[in-house]
């Protein structure tokens, strides 16, 4: 009983393993299939999009007559054949405008035709006239009296029982948090520092763009092929637009070439089932360009936000008082979430008895905005993390120190009221102090450069519907190999891989006897809610594991029953069926298809064994409507912080990254190098917002949608090193621990080398990007470069 | 559009393809012959995804008419490995963790290799800069670079 105890208590192989990706290979030798990639054959159908060119405009009339003249014009859409409104959380949005447009790129007419050459030339044929309106393109201004209305009908939409629309303005969601007496803490304040930050929308940039495919039968059903992040949410959102039932939808979602939050839910999918209705038994394929994708997609929310924040003689943190405007342009999607999710994270990673938060929604006409990693997360701790480095160093605190003194802690009643759950915040700050060799200040490179350290924290929770759901199953083959079918996408993080070593450690079978069933397809995947939030680690997971256990239990009632042993006594160890009494041992493969013969082989016992199992978070309570509070707002967050080593040329104003750690608490790290990818390609993409990005609107039109205009990091622009630190405070419901990191390691990114940067030079560059010329014109305002 | 019948010797294999005049090079590879493995990103030579080797150069295959290949040897991601064999920097690339969703990899992977075979001995800042026009939006190019490192290592210790 001893090494059954033993086996029980031990994390078992390959969990903590970094294996090589199970999705490497055929990535690298080009047999990787991409939507794109699949082959239709001559009968495929393009189809085109005419699209807005204003941001606010009356439609007066659309005449397509010319267009559908054209031999090879298979046919036509506008709104007014799908008239139905649709969206994940607040159904404010048309497939086809029909009344009016809202911002430049929305979807006006949809054409499909022989050829991708046909259908632009169509397009232009297609004459739409237009009355200009005046527009929204701030969302401050958007809040007051004088804007125009962008959507009238706003009390009419659907709307879920959590966000709270007010009709007759353009706020879609107003989240409010009132916890303690702020008013009443500040007089208690030994320092107050007060900022106004704005972040500008920026873009996912997956290198692959949007595609989709679909055909509608003749039967009634339709399939997509979709760069999909989200095929269930898609069919979901699909259907109930379309008025299609569930089972007569298959959304097909092969590899994502990165996804980062824009191929979550459902942004240009309809359009392409709409119009494939119009053809049916044709596929229709549509592929957004390069220019498209920038507008047309997602983009992430724009942000104003405003921090009010103070400590007492000590240093402790004593109220907050936030509020932030976010642009979600000119339909929601996720933006009200977002805005919910921003709101009950408000506080940061810190404890503070006094906050109160006004997150608001509100609509422009700009580009529609969707979730982007870490789901306002970056955007908010831009500026927070920034405010709490000035208060440090106004009470003459060492940053580091201040953030130790103030981080939240397992125990602590958080902004919502929750009870927090142990974190390893503390741990995360000190390794990466220790890492950065904080407090030691090197010499510049050369005398016209300057030097310095920058550190922010961050927290997040996966913001999601409370009780978002996943599933999986676990089918043994002839030679004891495992088929796992999950509905989760693959889309870089690696998490084809982690579940493969879930179901490997859980059942008790070498990893490379795993399989994942691919491609993801609502037809014969399991249910996934999506692939969002960094949630798959934790919720497929558990999923996941639930389904192997299930399988394990089946084999060994089936061999114990064979061996009149107690299922008890029995384990599965690589591979094989072992008694810990008897010491018997049997393989798989004699079992798992077959079953076992009776004694003298009169009758058999067993069966082909099918393993299932599910997962959703059952304790996330509402949260009171006033006051933001309530038992338990989220299902649990990962916390971490960054630091930087910048040098800041002062003849230039551009800023160099020498050295950058991050440290995060993932609970338990399944795969550790995967994890460590994780950070290091979410520190890029932080760096790339801080320094490059961000959507250069005109009056509502984009003026840099191409990567000339719209610049991304390269290689180039990456430091030498960045060292990843894994810290492992268990969560209490993971698997064997885990939570997930996928979002996180770009939150703190821009506040840390904000702070690297005033650490450098003394001077606070504010909102990003920092631009050269915006980093040189700061140090010549603050005196520091004549 | 009139047409054009082309020779190209792709991956050692000669083909002879039909192609209309305004095809591109990539659209030949992934419309007329099923060759996917090269990526369309942009189709504006801005991204890096659709880099193949032409005569031995990498080009941004959106960019080369199909028609100027006529005579050229090409070579695409499917064509890196040899009977099943991975070439180095595949090999490298895997262990090291440099790919994520793989949409960029097989661009990469070419550059990576028309770097290689110019200059074996490559400094960390040659390898930047060689890979500067191939975009990554996952893996930040940390293990990218140490992949070509590594394969370069790999090469002189063969040689």
């Amino acid at each position: 009983m001893d090494k059954l105890q033993k086996s029980k208590d031990k994390i078992p192989a390959p969990v903590g393993e970094s294996i090589t990706r199970v999705d490497a290979r055929e990535k690298v030798t080009g047999s990787a299939i991409f939507t794109d990639d699949i082959q239709f054959g001559p009968g495929l159908l393009f189809a085109r999009i005419k699209r807005s060119p204003y941001p606010h405009a009356k439609i007066l009339k659309i005449d397509a007559s010319k267009a559908l003249a054209l031999p090879g014009v298979k046919c036509v859409v506008t709104g007014k054949d799908f008239p139905g409104y649709t969206g994940l959380y607040l159904q404010d949005r048309q497939i086809f405008a029909t009344e009016k447009t809202r911002f430049v790129g929305e979807p006006v007419v949809g054409i499909a035709a022989t050829s991708e050459e046909l259908a632009e030339k169509a397009l232009d044929l297609i004459e739409v006239e237009y009355e200009p309106m005046a527009a929204v393109h701030d969302p401050e201004y958007g809040m007051s009296k004088e804007a125009p209305l962008i959507h009238p009908d706003l009390g009419k939409y659907t709307v879920a029982n959590y966000i709270f629309p007010k009709a007759g303005t353009n706020i879609s969601n107003h989240f409010k948090i009132r916890k303690g007496d702020v008013d009443g803490a500040w007089k208690n304040c030994a320092v107050v520092v007060e900022h106004r930050y704005q972040i500008p929308h920026v873009q996912h940039v997956p290198i692959e763009t949007h595609i989709v495919i679909a055909r509608a039968e003749d039967t009634g059903k339709v399939t997509l092929w979709s760069t999909s992040q989200s095929p269930f949410a898609q069919r979901n959102l699909i259907a109930k637009a379309l008025g299609i039932s569930h089972k007569d939808i298959e959304v097909i979602a092969p590899y994502v070439g990165g996804g980062f939050g824009c191929k979550a839910g459902a942004s240009m999918e309809s359009l392409v089932v709409a119009i494939a209705m119009k053809v049916r038994g044709r596929p229709v394929k549509l592929r957004l360009t390069r220019e498209e994708e920038f507008y047309t997609a997602f983009v992430r929310q724009g942000l104003v936000a405003y921090f009010k924040m103070g400590c007492d003689k000590d240093g402790m943190l004593l109220a907050m008082e936030n509020k932030f405007y976010w642009d979600s342009g000119a339909y929601t999607e996720y933006a009200v979430n977002m805005t919910r999710a921003s709101g009950y994270s408000s506080s940061g990673p810190y404890d503070v008895p006094n906050v109160k938060t006004d997150s608001y929604c509100v609509y422009t006409n700009h580009p529609v905005t969707g979730p982007m990693r870490g789901f306002g997360m970056p955007e908010m701790h831009s500026g927070l993390e920034q405010c709490i480095d000035e208060l440090a160093i106004t009470m003459k605190m060492d940053p580091v120190e201040f953030r130790k003194l103030n981080c939240v802690q397992g125990g602590d009643i958080i902004v919502t009221g929750m009870v927090m759950h142990p974190t390893g915040l503390t741990e995360c700050i000190e390794k990466a102090a220790k890492a950065i060799d904080w407090g030691k200040k090197e010499k510049p490179s050369a005398p016209h450069k300057l030097r310095g350290k920058g550190i922010a924290c961050m927290w997040k929770a996966p913001a999601m519907s409370p009780n978002a759901g996943s599933s999986a199953w676990v089918e043994l083959n002839e030679d004891a190999t495992l088929t796992v079918g999950i509905g989760g996408q693959e889309i870089g993080q690696g998490t084809h891989t982690v579940m493969s070593q879930l179901a490997a450690a859980a059942l008790g079978v070498p990893v490379e006897h795993v399989r994942i069933a691919k491609p993801i397809d609502t037809d014969v995947s399991p249910y996934e809610w999506q692939t969002v939030a960094s949630r798959l680690t934790w919720s497929m997971g558990n999923a996941v594991v639930n389904a192997a256990r299930d399988a394990r239990q089946q084999i060994l009632e089936i061999v114990a029953k064979a061996w009149k042993e107690d299922p008890e006594d029995l384990d599965i160890v690589n591979g094989n069926v072992i008694s810990y009494k008897s010491e018997e041992s049997i393989p798989l493969h004699d079992i798992v298809i077959y079953g076992m013969p009776k004694e003298n082989y009169n009758g058999w016992i067993g069966g082909p064994i099918v393993g299932r199992g599910s997962f959703m978070p059952t304790y996330v309570t509402g949260l009171d409507a006033e006051t933001g509070q309530g038992e338990r707002a989220v299902v649990h967050y990962t916390t971490g912080c960054q630091a930087v080593e910048v040098e800041v040329d002062t003849l230039t104003g551009r800023v160099e990254i020498l050295k950058a750690v991050g440290a995060f608490d993932v609970g338990k790290a399944i795969n550790p190098e995967l994890v460590k990818a994780q950070m290091e390609g979410g520190f890029g993409m932080g760096l790339s917002t801080a320094f490059f990005e961000g959507l250069k609107l005109k009056d509502g039109v984009l003026q840099n949608p191409s990567f000339v205009d719209y610049r991304i990091a390269t290689t180039v622009d990456m430091p030498a090193k960045i060292e990843s630190i894994i810290v492992e405070v268990p969560q209490d419901d993971g698997p064997w621990g885990a939570r997930g990191v996928g979002e996180h390691s770009m939150v703190p990114t821009i506040p840390a080398i904000a702070n690297a940067i005033f650490d450098a030079t003394g001077v606070r560059v504010g909102s990003p990007p920092y631009l050269p010329e915006k980093v040189y014109l700061a140090l010549v305002d603050a005196g520091v470069v004549k | 559009m009139s047409t054009h019948k082309i020779n190209v010797k792709i991956n050692g294999g000669l083909e002879q393809v039909e192609v209309p005049s305004n095809m591109t090079l990539l659209s030949m590879l992934r419309e007329k012959l099923a060759m996917t493995g090269t990526k369309n990103g942009c189709a504006a030579g801005e991204c890096g995804a659709c880099t193949i080797l032409l005569n031995g150069e990498p080009v941004n295959s959106c960019m080369v008419l199909a028609v100027e290949a006529d005579g050229a040897e090409l070579v695409t991601v499917e064509g890196l490995a040899h009977e099943g064999e991975l070439e180095v920097i595949q090999k490298t690339i895997i262990d090291k963790g440099g790919v994520q969703c793989g949409f960029c990899t097989p661009g990469v992977l070419i550059s990576a290799k028309a770097l290689l075979t110019r200059n074996p001995n490559p400094s960390e800042a040659d390898i930047r800069e060689a890979l500067v026009g191939n975009l990554c939006r996952c893996t930040g190019y940390v293990r990218i670079v140490e992949a070509v490192q590594a394969a370069a290592e790999q090469q002189k210790g063969a040689a």
